[in-house]
């Protein structure tokens, strides 16, 4: 019996094919690098000042709520205002260079916009305080911020991710004494010091937690 | 009884039909569901190759359309808030003004920009609740059409050079000759402090006073009465009866919040009061009220020197006040003046009444005769002095002193402000005025017209408006300066019992806007003072001791303690009462303190003069139709009394830019975006009239054309016409919305019109009624119950509403651990002012629609108010009934979601999770209460300056995506996490939603099922207690109570049409 299909038409169906493929590939690779809003995870982002958390926490040992006054009380841990770093800035460093726009900005000339690292969507109403009061540390999020000379990313933080936690939170709980420690980690006894936080912290089930209300609104 | 058509004949069938909405679904001829031009879509026509075209091009949009969103920015405080403000909002305390009487507010700020408006507690005027108003003032700051410069004949134009301008002017009239101020009501201590001076410095200048909405009526009925102007303060709470003759009491007389609240408490009380009510054109009060009269509005003179007769016809105190009817007869001239006994007059009047109006006398004067001393008459504004000079004499027969205080005006300087505009328009045409200051107001657009108003100001050499818009009075005028919102500026104002709350602002102005306390500075010497300085100032100068401690307490609780007005009887002036101050400044009210009654009481409403002298011979049953001989009958032409009113939601047309306001549906008809020619479905079928014709309104003056409503339960051979619409230079929202009614208004009939012919022409006008929208094809949704039944139920005496509510499901039960929300609505409560639709816009971030998408049925309110009727269409009984999401137990809607875009919570809300949606609107379709809404378009993406009206607590909705009412989740979680931060359960009274808070009347009540102790439970333990379309087994969370009526007042049924 002859062949149905010529070779020639074998080849080009299996170039096709793999057009497609190649095609459907790219088109994937386009979205994941596209559809993220944000700055890339891991890559630190630009400012206008080149703020260091680095030499602010890691150096110069300051505690987060110094700057992020509002993190205990209220959704937004709060972007410090520019008296904040005028507390130091109006005496140390006031020639440099890199501390112009912040300098201009606080003598009205200007406006110091920084450009955001975490980002979530506008249908996402995420609250610091209540992780914070829960036990969740900054670190879980955030990372160890004292070692970042410029700031960026280190979750994801895409639904997947926050629902993982939502799910299971006991891991990541710890001490209202370690909140802020950085460079926390999981002590060995974690699966037994988390359940007993879920207890104390009256922290409800994952039925709860993920509860399409508990985000959206 | 006379004979009447019926409206149609399929009328008579449909009496076993208890509740309609419409006239058109009691005659069976309502629209379907889905109206049937709602949208057809035709697939366009493609060749292939035009399709391939389309499609490659769409590919390469998308593929180079796409690349990553910009980064965000994020732009700290330079200083940081005082408070705890990051993230989340603050509140301060002011105050805002309706038609110049202050109703204390809490301005709502999220990141220094003012969101949201809640009522303030410790206002008398308030008590936490608003009203529509209110609620709407905050679109009115935002409102992108407002002026952003000041404008000198048309062209930009800066501040310091009108301040340099004006000052030239002051100085070349030292005297102030020349020089006129034309405010609207003035309330506020300082800025009258502040005119005081000027006048003093300047005695030729003149100061007048207009407001459209205004109580010259009130204050010159008082003059009558009692010999001086005074303000009647209500305590409607104690009241055992009510007695509203054309008053809206809990819709528009000053005070209404606090009277809806005040007779919703008592209403809920041990002893329940009564309320009567007479009018022509239906309100609030009238669908409240147990017994309604319908009686032309023209007639209601007539009507209260009968029940003054009835009462105490030989009691001095009511015969020496002139008959009401009797001086209106009487015209002008002598007026009240004449000791009329008033039994005679009143026997006349008696005698013209209609067999009903008779019987409802009788029930009053029995009522009213049993509850000396407990109860309240209360005249409308816009009647005549007359009636309220008898209302005031019937109110003091009946010893009922203690429940109407009079006390000094809440107005300073209360002349008579139509005689102060008249005043003015002569000076300016004479000449006389060479430089006039307005404040505010759009006299040029709402005033009688035959003033010409415009014409006149036109003519002057200079003239400066100071508005928030560019409006026709503004162009009009050499200067338009742009104003400050009352959000952006310092001020005071006066309430209804004369409680002063100082206006602070929330935000500094968006643009280059003053206020008019900064204007009169000008005036006074010549220096722009800040209003912030001036405020301060004037009221340092009151409280000099521990002026600091006063300061900080009266701007945190919003109130200025000890400020109530004196009563007048016993204490007179305070240091500076319009009495004394005014004396030198007020032109026209000099003038008036001879005559009061000349323009007041009105030139002699023609049709009721004939009434009135012809009484003893009139058929009393006939309802004043004219008689054929009539002249304008020839002409095809039927003559009715017209009575203009301001837009129950425009109001005199100040908020015609207002878009929230535009689509809000009116009470009791439902229209948006328009206005419409109200007549009653007698007088429809007699001239064979029909919804949206076009009828032409005239009266000596003018012509008016404007489309025609049938609204039941309104006067027969009358025409109630709405103020505030056909707006020329309102902006983009406002302008030529509607029919402009202004030209019917005359300075001599004013409010009530007689004599003015109507004509039907060709054409008809499509009317934007939600009336029809998302009906409930006719089940059993609202439910009384009589008075008798409702007091045996709150003991233990009856069966629950519950009885056909099945208990077995398919569906596994849901558990419930922590809380479970519920929400409990009082109709006998409601009384349909609709606050809660607006507030759930405003806190919802719901977008406006557009007349187009609301005539398709798409308008966006999460909670809307269905209005049913109850027996005839001539006098039915009419019930509301808020309906927001149920909160379904078993929720229809999330069995139908492809992609579980709406799911049940763990407390029990049906949530939608609008990033889930891909609007199938199936869950719309299968939702039996129609509470679902969808996003056809981009609503929200058309006014980009409206984004920071928005509350940032709730998602933004984009097109596609159903959206419905969420329980305010937003502040649910608020309150969640508050407590949950101190590991404690939420309290009983800590979730407020917006609907719950705005409600005047505390008809809403919402909380956690499972507390035992909730107010929420207390409500639905009531046997009364029921649940829409329980029959379904939905099981809403959302339950009703139903209203309480009288037994024997039942309204006439609706079989064989119309008996009166």
């Amino acid at each position: 019996m002859a062949q149905v299909f010529s070779s020639r038409f074998t080849l080009l169906l299996r170039l096709g094919a793999i057009a497609a493929l190649a095609i459907l590939a790219a088109a994937l690779v386009t979205y994941r690098v596209n559809a993220r809003g944000d700055a890339v995870e891991g890559a630190p982002v630009d400012q206008p000042v080149p703020f260091s958390h680095k030499h602010h926490v890691g150096d110069d040992g300051i505690d987060c709520r110094y700057c992020h006054v509002a993190v205990e009380t209220s959704a937004f841990a709060g972007i410090p205002p520019l008296e904040t770093c005028m507390t130091c800035h109006s005496q140390l460093f006031t020639d440099q260079p890199p501390l112009a726009p912040l300098l201009a900005a606080y003598r009205g000339r200007a406006t110091l916009a920084w450009n955001r690292v975490h980002d979530l969507p506008d249908f996402v109403y995420f609250d610091h305080s209540i992780h914070i009061a829960k036990g969740v540390g900054c670190s879980t999020c955030h990372g160890a911020v004292d070692t970042m000379p410029l700031t960026w990313r280190v979750a994801s933080l895409d639904m997947q991710w926050c629902i993982a936690c939502h799910r299971d939170p006991a891991p990541n709980l710890r001490p209202a004494d370690r909140i802020y420690d950085l460079h926390w980690t999981p002590p060995s006894n974690q699966a037994a010091l988390g359940k007993a936080l879920m207890a104390a912290n009256h922290i409800r089930g994952p039925d709860v937690l993920t509860s399409c209300s508990t985000c959206h609104r | 009884m006379p004979e009447v058509t019926p409206i149609s004949p399929s009328l008579a069938t449909a009496a076993q039909r208890r509740f309609w909405r419409g006239l058109d679904e009691l005659e069976g001829a309502a629209p379907r569901e889905v109206p049937q031009d709602v949208v057809t879509f035709e697939p366009p026509r493609l060749a292939r190759r035009a399709f391939l075209g389309v499609m490659a091009a769409s590919a390469a949009l998308a593929a180079g359309g796409c690349s990553r969103a910009p980064l965000e920015t994020i732009v700290p405080y330079r200083n940081g808030p005082a408070q705890d403000g990051y993230g989340k909002p603050v509140f301060y305390a002011s105050a805002l003004e309706r038609d110049g009487y202050a109703i204390g507010v809490l301005v709502e700020t999220n990141m220094g920009r003012p969101t949201k408006i809640e009522g303030n507690p410790l206002h008398p005027a308030s008590l936490g609740a608003t009203d529509i108003f209110t609620q709407a003032a905050v679109l009115e700051l935002w409102d992108p059409d407002r002026s952003t410069a000041s404008l000198r004949n048309g062209a930009v134009d800066t501040w310091p050079r009108f301040v340099t301008e004006l000052r030239e002017r002051v100085i070349a009239a030292p005297d102030g000759d020349g020089i006129a101020l034309l405010t609207e009501t003035v309330t506020s201590p300082t800025l009258h402090d502040q005119i005081r001076t000027f006048l003093e410095g300047h005695p030729r200048a003149r100061w007048h006073q207009y407001q459209p909405v205004n109580r010259d009526n009130v204050y010159d009925g008082s003059r009558l009465a009692l010999g001086e102007a005074v303000e009647p303060v209500y305590r409607f709470g104690d009241a055992a009866v009510i007695v509203a003759l054309d008053a809206d009491i809990v819709g528009a007389l000053p005070g209404a919040v606090r009277h809806a609240r005040d007779i919703a408490v008592a209403r809920r009380g041990a002893t329940r009061p009564t309320i009567h009510a007479a009018e022509g054109s239906p309100s609030l009060t009238g669908a409240l009220a147990d017994r309604r009269l319908v009686i032309r509005t023209g007639e209601i003179a007539m009507l209260a020197d009968a029940l003054a007769a009835q009462i105490g016809g030989g009691e001095s105190s009511a015969a020496q006040v002139g008959g009401a009817a009797g001086g209106a007869a009487q015209g002008g001239g002598a007026a009240s003046g004449a000791p009329q006994v008033g039994g005679a007059a009143s026997g006349v009047a008696t005698a013209a009444l209609g067999a009903d109006a008779r019987a409802w006398l009788d029930r009053v004067a029995a009522d009213l005769a049993a509850h000396r001393g407990r109860a309240i008459v209360v005249a409308g504004d816009r009647q005549p002095a007359g009636v309220h000079a008898r209302v005031h004499a019937i109110n003091r027969a009946l010893g009922n002193d203690a429940l109407v205080a009079t006390r000094e005006p809440v107005a300073f300087d209360a002349g008579n402000q139509g005689d102060s505009l008249r005043a003015l328009a002569s000076d300016m045409r004479a000449g006389r005025v060479t430089t006039l200051v307005m404040l505010g107001g759009n006299p040029v657009y709402a005033s009688p017209r035959d003033l010409d108003f415009g014409g006149a100001l036109r003519k002057l050499p200079w003239s400066a408006h100071l508005a928030l818009h560019a409006d026709e009075t503004s162009a009009a005028s050499t200067w338009h300066v742009a104003a400050a919102h009352a959000l952006e500026s310092w001020g005071d104002a006066r309430a209804f019992d004369g409680t002063v709350a100082i206006r602070q602002p929330a935000i500094a102005p968006l643009y280059d806007g003053h206020s008019a306390h900064e204007v009169v500075s000008v005036l006074v010497d010549g220096n722009p003072r800040p209003g912030h300085a001036i405020v301060r100032d004037f009221w340092q100068r009151r409280h000099p001791a521990g002026f600091d401690a006063f300061w900080d307490a009266s701007l945190r609780d919003g109130i200025v303690r000890e400020s109530a007005a004196t009563s007048r009887a016993s204490v007179l002036p305070a240091p500076s009462s319009a009495k004394r101050s005014a004396a030198p400044a007020v032109a026209a009210s000099s003038a008036l303190a001879a005559v009061p009654t000349a323009a007041t009481t009105s030139a002699p409403p023609a049709a009721i003069a004939t009434q009135a002298t012809a009484a003893p011979s009139a058929t009393t049953a006939a309802p004043a139709v004219r008689p054929a001989s009539d002249p304008s009958s020839a002409t095809g032409a039927i003559v009715v009394e017209l009575v203009l009113a301001p837009d129950p939601t425009l109001g005199d047309g100040r908020h015609a830019n207002n878009a929230w306001l535009q689509e809000l549906p009116k009470p009791l008809t439902t229209l948006t975006w328009c206005n419409a020619a109200w007549i009653s479905p007698r007088f429809a079928a007699a001239h064979e009239l029909a919804n949206e014709d076009i009828v032409e309104l005239r009266t000596a003056s003018a012509t008016v054309r404007a489309p025609v409503w049938i609204m039941p339960g309104h006067a027969d051979d009358a025409v109630t016409l709405h103020l505030g619409h056909g707006r020329t230079r309102a902006g983009r929202v406002g302008n030529g919305v509607g029919v402009d009614a202004w030209p019917l208004f005359d300075s001599a009939t004013r409010a009530i019109v007689p004599g003015v012919a109507l004509a039907k022409v060709d054409g008809r006008e499509r009317l934007a009624a939600a009336q029809t929208h998302h009906r409930m094809e006719g089940r059993d949704l609202v439910r009384l119950v009589s008075r008798e039944e409702a007091a045996r139920c709150a003991g233990s005496g009856c069966t629950p509403a519950r009885e056909r509510e099945p208990t077995e499901s398919l569906y596994p039960p849901f558990k419930y651990d922590g809380h479970r929300w519920g929400m409990s609505i009082d109709l006998d409560a409601c009384n349909g002012c609709a606050a809660c639709t607006i507030a759930c816009q405003a806190e919802n971030n719901i977008p406006v629609v557009g007349r187009d998408e609301v005539l398709r049925g798409r308008e966006m309110h999460w909670i809307r108010i269905d209005r049913y009727y109850e027996g005839a269409p001539s006098a039915p009984r009419t019930l509301f009934q808020p309906v927001p999401c149920m909160q379904c137990e078993h929720a229809p809607c999330e069995e139908v979601c492809p992609v579980e875009a709406s799911v049940h919570d763990t407390e029990g809300l049906n949530v939608q999770v609008y990033n889930r949606c891909v609007g199938t609107r199936f869950c719309s379709n299968n939702c039996p209460y129609k509470v679902r809404r969808f996003n056809w378009h981009a609503y929200t993406r058309d006014v980009p300056a409206l984004d920071a009206q928005r509350n940032p607590e709730v998602t933004v909705r984009m097109r596609g995506v159903m959206e419905k009412c969420s329980y305010c989740i937003q502040r649910i979680e608020r309150a969640r996490i508050d407590a949950d931060r101190g590991n404690r359960r939420i309290a009983d009274g800590e979730v407020v939603t917006a609907c719950q808070a705005v409600c005047p009347t505390q008809a809403i009540v919402f909380g956690d099922l499972n507390d035992p102790a909730s107010a929420v439970n207390a409500r639905k333990a009531s046997p009364l207690d029921y649940a829409l379309l329980a029959e379904l087994n939905t099981r809403p969370r959302t339950t009703y109570l139903p209203r309480i009526v009288d037994a024997d007042a039942a309204p006439p049924p609706a079989q064989g049409g119309a008996p009166a």
